[in-house]
């Protein structure tokens, strides 16, 4: 590396303030002299500082220097390439300068922010300054390479959000895959009676939207079905999805109901009627699902389990029960995914101080949701756990399992609402005494203080404090809490009482997201892309996320986000093709050896192995420049374009130029 | 026979002396060997922290730095004292969690030429080494009179299963390690719902009639699930629900009379010892007619079952959370 | 203490500095990490005290003065007095608020305020004459500071503790009217649990503890 001789480039370096985001920490006036004055030999002609260099402004200075002073590098210094490193490409590209010859760096996540040490941080600039100005002149001109995008779209998860992103892109015309894992779709929302705050009824609204979905030309359902593999990138990926057996053979079944209910096995349904009532061992979760079909469960059918029985079939007008059948695999190709897979309830048995699980008449909310539906197990009657006594009085407890450290951190953000639509209903069904337990009253949306005014008009008692513990006891159950508005202990006797169990990430949402590529929060949410300015887009391109799987969120917010990844999936099929990075893995025919290392460690399957040749070979489109196969390369004959040894030893030296106590010694 | 270091606190050779005699007793079928720490003092109950921080924690580490002086090898301090439990695990947590604090503490150590290494040995309780390291088998296999038809109200109070800095409890309100002792030696054990809930503490002292109160929850509650005996594992609950119930009864004009024993005294009957020898007797509220009942052994006139009201089959209730869901959790 | 304009309600014309410092204070007293700052008033303290009937302010109304600076009306209260230990409130408090720490803090500072004329290491004086203007003697119960005082200067002449010279102590001079009624139970713990009446022996290590606690005590006020 020695040997060759340095390119004679001229380089210009420009360093951003970021209104006092960047510029509150480090001294970029400093920044820019030194650059302008130190890195001159380096090739640096010019070196400025700008207070946005991502506005117009900014761009067009850059612009402006490529042409009149001849720049033929160009480096940025400002927030994270994430962020802009695309808004800088374009504006070397439009004066002439080839994208892969600008250079990002970021002083701001990796210093700015994360020090308030003003001297520190200049010196790190510098050093980041430096490393981008040593490596951008050994950067080459690249061409982006285009990929036709398949314009099928992955739905994984069919409740509410799922539903609509599903109808929203097969209304335009492209074709849907909505995948499901339980027997039909609805998601949570199916199971509630009324939504707050207009309390119109959920399955009326809901139901439509289900028998659209599942009558769709343009929507393939599956349902019991759950994706066991994802490989490709945007544009083209190929999605494996088990589809279970339901051992109903589903071009016969008529869903006259017959089958269950003839079936003498009864089990409690932990998922539908949320362990609030049974269903039996073949079942549909409830009567408007869709599709129709019902499902038998495998682990709980007598005939499975014990060999004999068999009542479904013998009673089935159409002979749709099809013991034998088999889980089938499929394979779809689909050039973008939304992934809205949503939320489990909090295991409320967790807080042994509220007693669910050891005192019968505490409720979870979505125990009362089912409670209050009229197709629920209680026919839509509020009553204790003995099933037909009403409770005279009923205690509702917010922020179960949330905004509790030794729980949830977060704040569920529904519960509030949904808790006070529970006060409604109880005041509404029985007429008795309801006591609200809650820290904060937090109604912020549309019409929900209003609601809250509304509940407070109709008698609710509320408490301002966090329940500390429920026992039983004057032949009911206690509650106990502190009246912070007092600031005395209260007492007070109930029948019953509902907590509102917090939602959290699925039990499974790691393993998904590393299925799909994206990533987890520290609770297990999936990651968007930007909090506020990508909000349904992830980190990996053609992956999105919606609903609450994102993040506590109530229907409306749900619905919205549904809509909005539809809306950026169109918008990517509308332009048939997409720019795949230049950044990819080549191999040097010449020292290759032939020994297919890299062949098994690619993560994308994207180097072939030429059998008439003996050589590997980088099929571009499928490479996304991950660099696995270059450190497995032993005759070192793969390089990664953009990120080649060169480049990478002169970003070391450059950054390692600053640090005066550095032995500037050979570096191999 | 496992050797451990033993701390017994103050109470077992004034006040709690039936839960020494009765400790000594059933350690020794369990294979436990107790060594006592020599010239140990007191914890300082809740009273020395109340007036200065820094000598309450250097009077409780005084006996950890004897501990690790005399351990001989052995690493687990038991003590039968929930309170001297408490404090002698809170004072190892927080030298350790806290390293200047510690430091602190050792430089007050150094006065009297000591000095305790934070973390070197482990403070527990003679509940959770029976349960957790001797093991219910072996328990089992030294029941002879088991104490079957004796309904146990078990009742652990507050500073065994809190703050629980070692995590040794299966819950901080509902733990289940002294139900599953009990039901080991054959008892029908209460689900008690006050099981960890306060015996009133220094209250009797300083505030009778809140401490009073306190009692009162608590036997009544346990009253009302027909209990024949209330079981103890700290010599301040013992002494608060025994020596004071005739004063709570004295004061809401009621007069139950449930009698409190310690964990090990109830062992002890099972295992076959004399109750001479178990400090049956020293109690306020006798036990005699409740244990009586297990020596008889004979089995309770039937009685005539109770005809089963035909009852609806009611809403199904959740299940219980098991030992897999809380290991599940913790690997999440 | 506060040197703000004296028509002011004492309640609210606290500094904001003046805020800060005790909260500071009390949670750098405290062992390890209090959390004592991240209270989020949420009661579940005030709901889980046991004696929560028997304090003037309950726990969380207490952080909320803390937060306000209000430093005598928090020495004055009896809260940390009553507390009795059982932690409920510290493993189900929502930000881990060590509250049970913070109450022996509280205790300490408590009794601090009132040092100058309180005697170490000695049988302690039912009252004790205040100097420090800012505590208001008649506020203040001194019956659970003077049972602690009682316990503890048996554990600094014996090395452990004296239960029934304790309890006989403190009970004649705090509760002399309930003496009759708890005559039965005093017999009772010489007859049945054989307690001895008598000091119990002192350890062999006294002179050595003496020093520990004297170190001990230097370095608490230093």
């Amino acid at each position: 590396m020695k040997s060759k001789k340095k390119p004679q480039e001229r380089v210009g370096v420009y360093i951003c303030h970021c209104g006092s985001n960047i510029a509150g920490v480090v001294n970029v006036e400093d920044v820019s002299t030194w650059a302008g004055k130190e890195l001159e030999k380096e090739g640096v002609v010019v070196a400025r500082d700008y207070k946005f260099m991502c506005s117009s402004l900014g761009q067009e200075l850059i612009e402006k220097d490529i042409k009149e002073q001849g720049l033929t590098r160009v480096v940025v210094a400002a927030c994270s390439p994430h962020l802009h490193e695309p808004t800088f490409r374009n504006a070397c590209s439009r004066a002439g300068v080839n994208p892969y010859l600008f250079e990002m760096t970021n002083i701001r996540e990796q210093d700015s922010w994360v020090t308030t040490d003003k001297l520190e941080a200049t010196k790190k600039a510098k050093s980041l300054v430096s490393a981008a100005v040593g490596r951008v002149v050994y950067q080459k001109p690249l061409e982006s390479l285009f990929v036709p995008i398949d314009p099928n779209v992955l739905v994984v998860g069919g409740g509410v959000t799922g539903i609509q992103a599903a109808l929203e892109i097969a209304n335009s015309g492209q074709h849907v895959y909505l995948v499901e894992r339980e027997p039909s779709i609805g998601g949570h929302m199916a199971q509630f009676d009324k939504t707050f705050p207009t309390l119109d009824c959920s399955a009326c609204i809901l139901t439509p939207k289900m028998f659209d979905a599942g009558n769709h030309k343009n929507i393939t359902m599956l349902t019991w079905s759950e994706v066991e593999k994802v490989e490709g990138y945007i544009g083209n990926f190929t999605v494996t999805i088990r589809k279970r057996a339901r051992f109903i053979e589903e071009s016969l079944c008529t869903g006259c109901g017959v089958c269950w209910e003839k079936c003498p096995k009864k089990v409690v349904d932990d998922v539908f009627e949320a362990g609030l009532g049974y269903r039996k061992a073949v079942y549909t979760p409830f009567p408007q699902a869709v599709p129709k079909y019902p499902v038998i469960d495998h682990e709980n059918c007598t005939y499975f389990q014990k060999g004999t029985c068999k009542a479904c079939e013998k009673f089935c007008p159409t002979g749709a029960i099809k013991f034998d059948q088999q889980d089938e695999i499929l394979t779809v190709k689909v050039g973008n995914i939304i992934l809205a897979t949503g939320y489990d309830l909090f295991d409320a048995r967790k807080i042994p101080n509220y007693g669910y699980g050891r005192l019968p008449n505490v409720f979870t909310s979505l125990e009362f949701e089912r409670m209050t539906n009229a197709a629920g197990p209680t026919m839509g009657k509020v009553v204790l756990r003995d099933g037909v006594t009403q409770p005279k009085s009923v205690a509702v407890i917010h922020c179960v399992g949330s905004r509790d450290k030794n729980y949830h951190n977060y704040c569920s953000s529904i519960c509030c609402m949904q808790s006070l639509k529970f006060a409604h209903l109880v005041k509404e069904k029985t007429g008795g005494d309801v006591y609200q337990f809650y820290i904060d009253m937090r109604t912020p949306g549309k019409s929900y203080d209003e609601f809250y005014q509304k509940i407070i008009h109709e008698g609710v008692n509320m408490i301002r404090g966090k329940v500390a513990e429920i026992i039983e006891g004057e032949g009911g159950l206690i509650v106990q809490a502190e009246d912070t508005l007092v600031g005395k202990q209260r007492r007070i006797p109930v029948d019953m009482v509902i907590l509102s169990a917090g939602l959290e990430s699925r039990a499974d949402a790691k393993e998904v997201a590393q299925k799909f590529g994206i990533s987890c929060s520290a609770d297990d949410w999936f990651i968007e892309r930007h909090p506020k300015l990508d909000p349904v887009a992830t980190m990996t391109d053609g992956v999105f996320v919606a609903g609450a799987c994102q993040g506590p969120k109530d229907i409306p917010a749900s619905v919205a986000q549904g809509a909005a990844a539809a809306a950026r999936v169109l918008s990517i099929i509308g332009q048939g093709e997409i720019e795949i990075e230049a950044a990819t893995a080549m191999v040097d025919e010449i020292t290759c050896v032939g020994c297919k290392q890299c062949v098994a460690s690619c993560p994308y399957q994207a180097i072939q192995f030429l059998e008439e040749k003996g050589k590997a070979y980088v099929q571009e489109a499928l490479c996304k420049g991950c660099g696995t196969c270059v450190g497995t390369c032993l005759p070192k004959s793969i390089t990664l374009k953009h990120f080649t040894d060169e480049q990478i030893v002169a970003e070391m030296i450059g950054a390692m130029r600053v640090m005066k106590s550095f032995e500037m010694t050979e570096v191999a | 026979m496992s050797d451990y270091i033993f701390y017994p606190g103050c109470s077992m050779e004034s006040s709690a002396k039936a839960y020494y005699e009765s400790v000594m007793a059933v350690c020794k079928p369990l294979g436990i060997g107790l060594k006592e720490i020599e010239d140990w003092n007191c914890c300082g109950a809740t009273e020395y922290l109340s007036l200065d921080i820094t000598p309450a924690y250097a009077l409780i580490a005084r006996n950890l730095a004897l501990a690790e002086e005399q351990a001989n090898g052995n690493k687990t301090i038991i003590a039968p004292c929930s309170a001297c439990y408490l404090n002698l695990a809170k004072a190892d947590h927080y030298m350790h969690d806290d390293k200047a604090f510690g430091n602190k503490i050792n430089e007050a150590l150094a006065a009297g030429g000591m000095h305790y290494t934070p973390g070197k040995l482990a403070v527990r309780h003679l509940l959770d080494v029976i349960i957790n390291e001797v093991g219910l088998d072996k328990v089992k296999e030294n029941v002879v009179k088991p104490l079957a038809g004796l309904r146990i109200a078990p009742y652990l109070g507050c500073m065994l299963p809190r703050p629980d800095y070692g995590k040794r409890y299966s819950d901080t309100e509902h733990p289940d390690e002294l139900d599953r002792l009990l039901s080991a030696l054959g008892a029908e054990v209460i689900d008690f719902p006050l099981k960890t809930h306060c015996c009133g503490g220094h209250m009797t002292q300083i505030g009778p009639d809140t401490a009073f109160e306190m009692i009162h929850r608590l036997i009544s509650s346990a009253d009302a699930l027909n209990t024949d005996v209330i079981v103890t594992v700290c010599p301040m609950c013992q002494m608060n629900l025994d020596a004071f119930q005739g004063q709570m009864n004295n004061h809401f004009k009621t007069n139950f009379k449930i009698p409190v024993l310690f964990f090990t005294q109830l062992m002890g009957i099972a295992f076959g010892e004399k109750a001479e020898s178990l400090g049956f007797g020293s109690e306020f509220v006798s036990a005699a007619e409740a244990i009586s009942r297990v020596r008889v052994q004979a089995p309770k006139p039937a009685e005539d079952a109770p005809v089963a009201k035909k009852k609806t089959p009611g809403l199904p209730m959740p299940p219980l959370r098991t030992k897999t869901d809380h290991t599940q959790e913790a690997g999440r | 203490m506060t040197d703000v304009v004296s028509v002011l309600d004492p309640h609210t014309s606290h500094t904001k500095r003046e805020d800060s410092i005790l909260l500071r204070e009390v949670s750098l007293r405290t062992p390890g990490e209090s959390h004592v700052d991240m209270c989020i008033q949420c009661g579940t303290c005030g709901g889980s005290c046991p004696s929560g009937s028997a304090m003037d302010h309950t726990p969380r109304a207490i952080f909320a003065m803390l937060r306000a600076g209000m430093r005598d009306d928090v020495l004055n209260s009896n809260t940390p007095w009553m507390c009795v230990s059982c932690y409920f409130c510290t493993v189900r408090c929502p930000q881990n608020i060590h509250i049970t720490d913070v109450m022996y803090t509280l205790k300490n500072m408590s009794l601090e305020a009132r040092k100058p004329t309180m005697p170490v290491a000695s049988p302690p004086p039912t009252a004790w004459g205040l100097k420090n203007s800012s505590i208001d003697p008649k506020k203040y119960n001194p019956t659970a500071a003077d049972f602690s005082k009682t316990f503890i200067w048996m554990v600094e002449n014996f090395g452990r503790s004296f239960e029934i010279g304790l309890a006989g102590v403190h009970n004649v001079r705090h509760f002399i009217t309930r003496l009759p009624n708890m005559t039965p139970m005093a017999i009772g713990m010489l007859t049945k649990k054989g307690m001895s009446p008598l000091p119990p022996k002192r350890i062999k290590g006294m002179d050595q503890l003496g020093k520990i606690l004297q170190r001990a005590k230097e370095l608490e006020s230093s």
